[in-house]
């Protein structure tokens, strides 16, 4: 069944969606939308530097991707104003990218690729990468969940049952890292950040537990990941933004929903 | 440093000599305390003072420039922040809150609410408490711990006064039934005095502790609330005669049990 591209694209979306559920679930709560874009923005420069060296895109995706993360970390760490330090590396780490790419020959006619993924193009190797890297991201989230919900509620009282929120918080960005590297095939560096939040924020309008928040955010970047294939082969447009319009749609559909019951 | 001469192997968290500094800023200066089993510790001071800097100190979140801090190895803590800002993105009832970091049975979850007197709040999203009911829910995973002591940052703060006044109850019976200790910080003098075995007054460093009536007729403590609370320690003085001479439940430094460990002392420095 892995021989048909619409099975192997489909698989693709739903292996990625295992992960940026619950991390997206806690990237909306810690307000880390700019971080994710900003880490996801990196991957164009990763990927100029994988094409120059001869390396593996994904990996020349991840390196970047965590030096930029922790570039972040490091910078919020000393106090930097986030919104202005955010908005300008994401930038810089994008136009840096670009730039660097159009010195790579040949790739400048596929760029698109890159910027906003090449799901039905995806091999059986990716899709290994997909779901190795996804299942690693869902495996780490899984087995510290209490500790992270608990430093992401507020580090004062992590601190004082023996948590260290710094680490929590390390590890949610290499995660994130792993995500991105992940996410470039199937949506693009620029609509990374999208499928984290997205999902996320409409799971938010029915949820009554962050179990049930991430869990759900998973299943409706499922859905808009089959739903945005669906609308790509019918319509033809372009997969990616597909996806992300259909989990665009949940999204107000469920925002619309949690508030009927909040007036209710 | 005379004050950690004594027993120091027996107390759950000690600070010797400590000073903290936010940048060129130090607020906190040469502090030295330690805190027993079974002692109510209460530090007061004004605004600005470093009091919540120095629980958070002793609770590791703040790192020490100079000095150290000794916690009894394994010490379980029960910490009732300042307040708690839950982003509204973040769905969590306070059943749910009660079970973090660790798992707890439903049953026991319930009987930590009810003991705090909110029972109702179970399924509630904590977003969606009042300030009071959110301290107490708060108390209440503070309490699931099985605290050695338990750490209360300005607890009644924004509660109004019956609210105050219900929650220091609520306090003293979980001192009295669980022996846990409490340090508390505490801008609101008369309340507080009457339950404390000690009364540390801060302002960057330490500049008066001993029992509650030693501590109110020092004259370095007077300098630091100034006129006004003349009124503050009249209605404790109020208080406290009230509840002795009705017999309305105990006061603490009568009590055998808690026959006083330090001898009050007032260390002047000003």
């Amino acid at each position: 069944m892995l021989d048909d591209f619409l099975m192997r694209a489909a698989l693709a979306g739903i292996g990625l969606t295992l992960a940026t559920g619950p991390l997206g679930s806690f990237v909306v709560w810690r307000r880390m939308a700019y971080f994710g874009d900003a880490t996801a923005h990196a991957a164009i420069l990763g990927v100029a530097l994988a094409l120059a060296t001869d390396l593996p895109v994904g990996l020349g995706t991840l390196v970047v991707a965590l030096a930029m993360a922790v570039t972040v970390s490091v910078l919020a760490g000393k106090g930097w104003a986030m919104d202005t330090t955010l908005g300008t590396l994401a930038h810089a780490a994008l136009a840096f990218g670009l730039v660097a790419i159009s010195f790579v020959h040949g790739v400048r006619t596929d760029l698109s690729a890159y910027l906003f993924g090449d799901i039905l193009a995806v091999s059986k190797t990716d899709l290994a990468f997909i779901w190795g890297g996804a299942s690693l991201v869902l495996g780490i989230i899984v087995w510290r969940w209490s500790r992270l919900l608990t430093a992401t509620l507020n580090e004062d009282l992590a601190f004082s049952a023996g948590i260290d929120p710094r680490r929590e918080r390390l590890i949610l960005t290499l995660a994130l890292a792993v995500v991105v590297a992940v996410a470039l095939k199937v949506v693009g560096a620029l609509l990374i950040a999208a499928m984290l939040i997205i999902p996320a924020a409409a799971a938010r309008g029915v949820a009554r537990s962050p179990e049930a928040m991430a869990v759900l955010a998973s299943i409706i970047g499922a859905a808009a990941s089959v739903g945005g294939l669906a609308l790509s082969l019918w319509q033809d447009t372009p997969a990616g933004p597909s996806i992300v319009v259909c989990a665009a749609l949940a999204f107000a559909l469920l925002a619309g929903v949690g508030l009927r019951r909040a007036s209710t | 440093m005379s004050l950690l001469s004594g027993n120091t192997a027996m107390s759950l968290l000690s600070a010797a000599n400590i000073c903290v500094r936010f940048g060129e800023t130090e607020v906190l200066h040469d502090v030295s305390l330690k805190v027993d089993p079974g002692e109510i510790v209460t530090i007061v001071g004004p605004n600005g003072s470093g009091k919540s800097t120095l629980l958070r100190a002793l609770l590791g979140i703040v790192p020490v420039a100079e000095g150290s801090v000794v916690r009894q190895s394994g010490l379980r803590i029960g910490y009732v922040p300042q307040r708690l800002q839950i982003d509204r993105s973040l769905p969590m009832t306070a059943q749910r809150f009660l079970s973090l970091p660790e798992r707890q049975k439903p049953e026991a979850v319930a009987a930590a609410l009810r003991r705090v007197g909110v029972p109702e709040t179970a399924n509630r999203m904590l977003t969606d408490l009042s300030g009071g009911q959110l301290q107490r829910v708060l108390f209440a995973r503070a309490l699931l711990a099985e605290p050695e002591i338990l750490v209360l940052d300005e607890p009644t703060q924004g509660l109004d006064q019956p609210g105050e006044a219900g929650f220091y109850r609520l306090i003293e019976a979980a001192r009295k039934e669980t022996g846990a200790a409490v340090l508390m910080v505490s801008h609101d003098l008369h309340v507080v005095m009457a339950a404390s075995d000690r009364v540390i007054c801060l302002n960057g460093h330490i500049c008066c502790e001993g029992t509650p009536h030693v501590v109110s007729n020092a004259p370095e403590y007077r300098a630091l609330f100034g006129l006004g609370t003349h009124g503050a320690l009249a209605l404790y003085q109020h208080v406290h005669d009230h509840d002795h001479t009705h017999d309305h439940g105990h006061d603490h430094s009568h009590e055998p049990h808690h026959h006083d460990p330090h001898p009050a002392k007032v260390t002047s420095d000003a």
